[in-house]
């Protein structure tokens, strides 16, 4: 069977690897939004994070046996509190400059972290293998699904909306959309917002190192799994508009399938379409499809 | 003294009054800079002094833009490969002659940085760094797809050829004076553009550009023109790289460049004339002695990415001048 020429066995292949990165792309842009919108911060080191997130769950499993379960619990609490730290000894300083120093300060973060890694083990991947339960797949009649494959976009999903639904509908989440919008204040209120910004930034960590966690079984744990795949997903925040929760989501899902396709249609363009995206929806929404014009 | 009119519409009330007189501290550090770049090749390895001043011309060209405008970009290593590869091409396969293959390339920098700057002067800050480092990206993942950039391989064996048909720039001395004086006249170029009103209305838009705005300042004109002009000499830069390593390949484009220049000129000093200058040789000095050493050359530009950022960042020269009391 086809479909426009291309077989469908193809088709939903790569429809399944678009949901997968979409996945990725969703769960990294998530973290990226929620801490800019508290802190106004690109995190650079997010793509390291991300990777240290691999490595906990690699040597977790290595050195004291814990298989991918307790990993998927914690090597986020391990990363966030790395960058708790990172927030309390560093990036403090930096809230009443420019911006653009935060930037700055997690690109160094970042380079530092991946050489640490690198120097350790090579540029090559360290294999880890799926939970048990979690091998196999299922033969849906038109295409084959790994069953690892289908949890990596359910469980990211679930939790996607989950982070929207504390920052949308719960009372934690409204006092945080107000320290967003206005910080001098809430604390006026009476709510400790440094305490809220560090929580925030190891939150958004978390998700990264999760991120990292469920990627490793696919990818590999690498030292430099996220230094490039960071790039794409600063793209995906532009294009979804930076600080939209839901757009993060939306438009990481939506951006991995439309890459999926592209590799199916127009293979040579498929690394570049979402940065073309991108400049497409700039020239038409500045401020990304669902972000508020600034 | 001179009064000049800022250009732009001639009924404009207000003139601005900038100084026609070059501070004479800076012509100093200009003929120091200028004489010992003049000896350095008969002391210091020549070929490692041309990388320096390719990056040097780079770094003052990105010090225009994030030092006078503002805006941090994060994707000149987009300007820089590109134009690499396009001279690269141009004397190898066309057999331009170098003069022409290296304003071939400031060309189509310039072309690219018109394109690029046209989608992204509108944003500021984060955003801006964000985006221009998603183009740079995506110009990265072309150049490794493109036929004529040989991926992986990059360009090899450029021609240097012979400059006016009458230096020959395989002779390294010879090379080493024309790299020194296309970075001078680059570095010229960036120190008249600061220092004319043009500069005066940039300064103006860094500090305040509603402000600016409401005096009648198309803001995102003047930033547009110094964004191309900022990518044109990144251009020059790259396109003269290439023809001193004979090569032009992706590592010029890759995103790491586009933090190199960064960090070069956070090294030296953002904002400062001679600051770029200083970062660049200071960054590429440390590629050259912690080359054995590998990754940790990773490490080591990270951590002075961190210490610069949180204790340091009014750069070298920064600190220089205001140790002096004056603007380097």
């Amino acid at each position: 069977m086809t479909i426009f020429g291309v077989p469908t066995q193809a088709l939903f292949g790569q429809l399944l690897i678009g949901l997968i990165n979409g996945a990725f792309y969703a769960l990294l842009s998530l973290g990226l939004s929620v801490i800019f919108g508290l802190l106004n911060i690109i995190n650079f080191a997010h793509g390291a994070q991300y990777m240290m997130g691999a490595f906990v769950a690699y040597f977790a499993l290595q050195w004291t046996g814990l298989g991918y379960w307790p990993s998927l619990l914690l090597a986020p609490v391990v990363v966030g509190l790395f960058g708790i730290v990172l927030e309390r000894t560093m990036l403090k300083r930096l809230y009443q400059l420019d911006h653009l120093y935060g930037l700055l300060l997690t690109f160094g973060v970042a380079l530092v972290v991946q050489g640490v890694f690198r120097n350790q083990f090579g540029s090559s991947g360290l294999p880890y293998t799926a939970p048990a339960q979690l091998t196999g797949g299922y033969n849906l009649g038109f295409m084959f699904l790994p069953t690892y494959r289908a949890w990596v976009v359910v469980f990211s999903l679930v939790v996607c909306f989950a982070t929207w639904y504390v920052i949308e509908r719960t009372k934690l989440g409204a006092y945080l959309r107000a320290a967003t919008e206005n910080p001098t204040l809430v604390q006026a209120f009476g709510i400790n917002v440094p305490r809220m910004i560090t929580l925030t930034y190891g939150f958004g960590v978390a998700l990264a190192a999760l991120a990292g966690v469920l990627a490793a079984p696919i990818y590999q744990v690498n030292p430099l799994m996220g230094a490039d795949l960071i790039i794409v997903v600063f793209a995906v925040v532009v294009i979804g508009g930076l600080g939209s929760i839901m757009g993060s989501i939306v438009t990481g899902f939506g951006l991995g399938v439309i890459e999926g396709f592209t590799k199916v249609f127009y293979p040579e363009a498929s690394n570049t379409v979402i940065f073309v995206i991108m400049a497409l929806v700039l020239l038409v929404r500045p401020a990304g499809l669902f972000g508020r014009a600034t | 003294m001179s009064t000049l009119t800022a250009p732009g519409t001639s009924a404009r009330p207000v003139a601005v009054e900038i100084s026609g007189t070059t501070p004479i501290h800076q012509i100093v550090a200009f003929g120091a800079m200028v004489t010992l770049l003049v000896l350095a090749p008969f002391v210091v390895y020549p070929v490692f002094l041309m990388k320096a001043l390719c990056f040097a011309l780079f770094a003052c060209a990105f010090n225009l833009l994030v030092g006078y405008v503002g805006l941090l970009s994060f994707g000149h290593a987009a300007f820089l490969g590109c134009a690499g590869y396009a001279s690269a091409h141009a004397a190898k396969v066309w057999g331009f002659a170098p003069e022409s293959a290296i304003v071939f390339g400031t060309l189509v920098a310039a072309a690219l940085g018109v394109v690029i700057g046209a989608l992204t002067i509108r944003s500021r800050g984060i955003y801006f760094a964000n985006i221009t480092l998603a183009f740079a990206q995506m110009i990265f993942f072309f150049s490794l797809q493109a036929k004529f950039t040989g991926g992986e391989d990059g360009i090899q064996a450029v021609p240097r050829g012979t400059m006016f048909g009458v230096l020959d720039l395989r002779q390294t001395y010879t090379m080493y004076f024309v790299v020194l004086a296309v970075f001078l006249l680059g570095f010229l170029v960036v120190y008249r553009s600061i220092h004319s009103p043009f500069g005066q209305v940039l300064k103006a838009i860094r500090e305040n550009e509603p402000r600016a705005t409401s005096l009648g300042y198309q803001a995102e004109r003047y930033k547009l023109i110094a964004f191309v002009l900022s990518a044109t000499l990144a251009g020059t830069a790259g396109a003269t790289k290439a023809l001193v390593f004979q090569l032009a390949s992706l590592t010029d484009v890759h995103w790491t460049m586009s933090g190199e220049v960064v960090l070069m000129t956070l090294l030296g000093g953002m904002g400062t004339v001679f600051g770029p200058v200083v970062g660049a040789f200071l960054v590429i000095s440390l590629e050259h002695y912690l080359a054995q050493i590998g990754s940790w050359l990773t490490i080591v530009q990270g951590t002075i990415f961190i210490v610069c950022v949180l204790t340091f960042r009014r750069g070298v020269i920064g600190e220089l001048g205001r140790l002096l009391k004056k603007p380097l």
